[in-house]
């Protein structure tokens, strides 16, 4: 079993630009039940090991030592806060392959008027055991 | 009796306790439940009351009486029928059979493999859920419904709670050794998280791996997979440095490999070779004892090795032991011979970080200092193991300055 990082950020995908706060009530519901039934479904198959979802990017505060003195720390708003991370979700899978189609299936979550958002969701292999010497 | 007696007292029996309670009422998933009811009673009442007489019919009786209750409960007459008219047909058998087809049933090949490997845990090792799952670092709601799908596929797949057919055996006892394997490795490399080893993993592979032994010691293969894990598991102390650093064989202080776990893996082996046929593990074992012989990594019988590893070679057509070929053939015959077999494998390995470790290798070996550093930082960029990435980087550092 390996372990992989599936990351999404707040770029919206090829099928909605629009940010969530301007979509229909119903819309945004639709998304959350999608999510949490994604996550639902993955417990039930053994492979989720942890979802999820960070504050946005307005509480965001970015960190630097600074040598002598107090580390500066900058809050937004941030220029690129479409690049930042919207939530993650860790699942324990026997291939790629399968991380590949739950990242799939995660970027079909619906957006509005039901149309799935398509956003890209970036896969990661989390580091793993060093070959064994047998 | 202290815990840890009692501990062990009740794993050894859960397999067996488990294999009795299937053969009579035959739903393997209600009597994994029952019977880590019944354990769970045990370990709470024998510290007080103490250990009675007949451990294992005791416990076997308290995991029925919960599945008659169980039974009684489910309104289900026609349930209770079939159960009694199993019972009835089922013959007497001992308990090592029982044992025995419990881990046929956990590493059927209708089962995926990380589910035959967390049922095997589970319902032979007698390791809780918990325990499994912090093993593999899961959390325990999702190592559960794991456990829970592998006993619902063997319902609805109809898997046997028996020995297999003579035809079947072969295979189906390589799937259970496969499975002990990969439990090892797991323990042994620990593929989670920064660690290097689980040795509770690796400990609990080989004592299953001891107990399928016992029950058939006259299989090779058998006594192969034991020893090769003994005599692994050797090395394990001088595997990593204090700074929790891999340490390659060739630079191990192997005054910290363990002898007695050597002398034992090799009298295991010697045992089974005398049986005639030679398998995969059995030339794995013969190979990592040669390693374990030598006192000093010059003392290395690398003729021996190469060998080995041509005729595992033709067995499995595996690359990776294709691989291993080629760092034996440099040390027999330099850095070039296996920089030449090496070149098979680009199709084959194309892009796998072995690959270029192992070339870095070869190429540090014949003075290609350039081309040497060059593998490393690719075989440092696509590895998927911390330690390894650092050892590597630093091999590549090193180089450098």
């Amino acid at each position: 079993m390996t372990k992989f990082l599936l990351l999404q950020n707040y770029e919206g995908g090829e099928g909605s630009q629009l940010p969530m706060t301007e979509w229909a009530p119903g819309d945004i519901r639709a998304h959350i039940d999608f999510q949490q039934a994604l996550n639902a479904e993955l417990i039930s198959t053994g492979e989720l090991v942890d979802a999820q979802g960070l504050a946005g990017p307005e509480l965001a505060k970015i960190v630097t030592f600074a040598g002598v003195g107090p580390p500066v720390v900058t809050d937004g708003p941030f220029l690129e806060s479409k690049e930042f991370l919207a939530g993650y979700r860790m699942v324990d899978v026997e291939s790629e392959a399968r991380a590949i189609e739950i990242a799939a299936r995660a970027s079909a979550a619906p957006g509005p008027g039901g149309v799935p958002i398509q956003q890209p969701i970036e896969v990661r292999q989390v580091m793993g055991a060093p070959a064994a010497d047998l | 009796m202290t815990q840890a007696c009692l501990d062990d007292l009740l794993r050894q029996l859960a397999p067996q306790v488990l294999g009795a309670v299937i053969r009579r009422f035959g739903d393997f998933s209600a009597a994994e439940d029952a019977v880590q009811e019944a354990l769970l009673a045990a370990a709470l009442h024998w510290p007080a009351e103490g250990v009675p007489a007949s451990p294992r019919a005791w416990l076997i009786q308290a995991a029925g009486h919960r599945m008659t209750d169980q039974i009684r409960s489910d309104q289900a007459r026609r349930r209770r029928e079939q159960a009694a008219a199993r019972e009835r047909a089922a013959a007497e058998v001992t308990d090592r059979d029982d044992t025995l087809k419990l881990l046929f049933m956990c590493c059927h090949p209708a089962l995926t493999t990380p589910s035959a490997i967390a049922l095997t845990l589970r319902a032979v090792g007698g390791l809780t859920t918990a325990e499994i799952a912090s093993a593999f670092l899961v959390p325990e709601a999702t190592m559960a419904q794991r456990i829970s799908r592998a006993k619902q596929r063997i319902k609805s797949s109809g898997v046997p709670f028996g020995m297999p057919a003579p035809a079947d055996w072969a295979p189906r006892l390589r799937a259970v050794l496969h499975v002990l394997y990969l439990v090892f490795n797991e323990g042994y490399t620990s593929s989670a998280g920064q660690q290097l080893h689980r040795p509770e993993l690796s400990g609990e592979a080989i004592r299953l791996a001891r107990m399928v032994h016992q029950l058939l010691p006259a299989d090779g293969e058998v006594g192969g997979l034991l020893a090769l894990m003994l005599l692994t598991d050797a090395r394990r102390p001088a595997r990593v440095g204090p700074g929790g650093e891999l340490i390659p064989l060739a630079e191990q202080d192997r005054t910290c490999w363990d002898q007695r776990l050597i002398a034992e893996g090799t009298a295991v082996l010697t045992q089974g070779l005398a049986t005639g046929v030679v398998g995969e593990y059995q030339v794995q074992a013969m190979i990592a004892a040669l390693h374990d012989e030598a006192g000093r990594v010059e003392d290395t019988d690398w003729a021996q090795i190469l060998a080995l590893y041509g005729l595992l070679e033709r067995m499995t057509g595996n690359p990776m032991v294709t691989l291993n070929r080629a760092i034996a053939a440099a040390m027999v015959t330099g850095p070039a011979a296996g920089l030449q077999l090496l070149e098979q494998l680009d199709g084959p390995l194309a892009g796998h970080y072995r690959l270029a470790a192992v070339r870095a290798h070869l190429y540090e070996m014949a003075g290609d200092t350039q081309a040497a550093i060059a593998h490393y930082r690719a075989a440092a960029a696509r590895t998927t193991s911390i330690p390894e990435q650092q050892y590597l980087a630093t091999r590549a550092a090193r180089l450098q300055r």
